[in-house]
């Protein structure tokens, strides 16, 4: 049995470097560049070769590992399928708003 | 254990080819994968999937299931001693504590190409992604959840068992719908000192009887007496934080949102949502005589025309 292990709050707060978001993920870093210059994976910070992000990131990453392997997805299609899961989940967020304004009964 | 049918599962021919599965496995995946997917059960139903195709894809550990012969989907099952000896590396290995899958994820380990094949060479312990669901008393206060997880752990002989394991997570105040945690080395042991894998929780809020959440915002309904929405008054409004009172101005419509700053979910790095207090007039159902008289007289004397926007110029 484990007790109180460590708690990482994956939010914008925290920031993660390209090496850990790898390692983390599972993508290449080549995989991940490639990510980001396609606008699918939004990048905190880039200066020359330093590349952070916010730990939000490692859940997008995460399921670009699981389309690539499970879905045997090419990058072109993982850069597509993560930009309309981004623009679902935006979507899904406005509805449950909204929906937080209906009457209960 | 329990027989599962990998050919029923991805609904192809015993007889099928490797690029028949190939495709059957595709056209399920799309449909099922859970990032993508907004079947029922469709996480349940990809897992099947997968472990299917994961088996029947290479050709040496579908053989072996092959050998295993056809049973009825989730029959109680246990290798044959045969089997156990060709494929397991011996009559005397003990099947306690795997699942079907395990039997064939084990096959490298006698066969060459798992962990154990590897000779000395370590292997990372898996991560696991479990969802986690609290309640907004929960959010509010903080909790600590004690996950029950079964996870295959790597054993001597590089073969992979179930394994209980208890996590205890101590979650702050703030987790609301969406969010992720990551507990380090809490996933699956790794094997010959690999490091362990990470747990990643996946938050979501419980339905709650009363508030309705929306990032750290809070939602709730607010009834009041047309009088009260009329005249103004002073009512009292529950909060995770305990109840609250709320001046309601004159004039207020149903469907306006009266706002609490603060009074939503406490956000992790300080600071808090606000909770709405959304009015709802409520018109009784039944009136008294003196009732129907007053609101005759009112009636009468009011000015007010609620439908003025709906008149033509």
């Amino acid at each position: 049995m484990s007790l109180e292990p460590e708690v990482l709050w994956l939010d914008e707060q925290r920031v993660v470097s390209l090496a850990e978001l790898v390692d983390l993920s599972g993508l290449t870093q080549e995989e991940v560049l490639e990510l980001v210059h396609g606008g699918a994976l939004p990048v905190r910070e880039m200066r020359g070769t330093i590349c952070t992000f916010s730990a939000q990131v490692i859940s997008v990453a995460r399921t670009a590992t699981r389309l690539r392997d499970e879905l045997e997805l090419d990058m072109a299609g993982l850069g597509v399928a993560l930009r309309l899961l981004e623009r679902v989940r935006g979507l899904e967020d406005e509805i449950a708003r909204l929906r937080a304004l209906l009457p209960r009964s | 254990m329990k027989y599962s049918d990998y050919y029923a599962a991805l609904g192809v021919e015993r007889g099928a080819s490797q690029d028949e599965i190939k495709k059957a496995y595709r056209r399920l995946a799309q449909k099922y994968h859970p990032d993508v997917s907004k079947e029922p059960e469709a996480e349940a139903r990809f897992k099947e999937i997968a472990e299917a195709y994961q088996t029947l894809k290479d050709p040496e550990k579908r053989a072996a299931y092959d050998e295993l012969g056809r049973r009825p989907q989730g029959e109680d099952f246990r290798p044959p001693p045969d089997w156990a000896r060709q494929h397991a590396g011996g009559e005397q290995f003990s099947f306690d504590d795997m699942d079907f899958s395990d039997l064939f994820s084990r096959f490298g380990g006698a066969r060459g190409a798992g962990p154990f094949a590897r000779g000395n060479s370590s292997m990372p312990g898996e991560d696991f992604e479990v969802p986690a669901e609290i309640s907004i008393e929960d959010a509010f206060s903080g909790t600590t959840l004690n996950l029950q997880l079964s996870m295959p752990e790597y054993d001597a002989n590089g073969g992979i068992r179930r394994v209980p394991h208890l996590v205890k997570a101590r979650i702050a105040p703030g987790a609301v719908d969406g969010q992720r945690l990551r507990l380090p080395g809490k996933g699956g042991k790794g094997f010959n000192g690999g490091r362990a894998g990470d747990l990643y929780l996946d938050i979501t809020l419980k339905p709650h009887r009363l508030y309705r959440a929306t990032g750290h915002d809070l939602y709730v309904d607010l009834p009041l007496a047309p009088w009260e929405a009329a005249l103004g008054a002073s009512v009292e409004v529950p909060t995770p934080g305990g109840a609250v009172n709320l001046k309601v101005r004159p004039g207020t419509s149903s469907g306006q949102k009266l706002r609490l700053t603060g009074r939503g979910l406490p956000k992790p790095r300080g600071g808090a949502g606000d909770l709405y207090a959304v009015a709802q007039i409520v018109v009784p159902q039944e009136l008294s005589e003196r009732e129907r008289e007053l609101y005759g007289e009112l009636q009468g004397a009011s000015q007010s025309n609620p439908r003025g926007n709906l008149e033509s110029a």
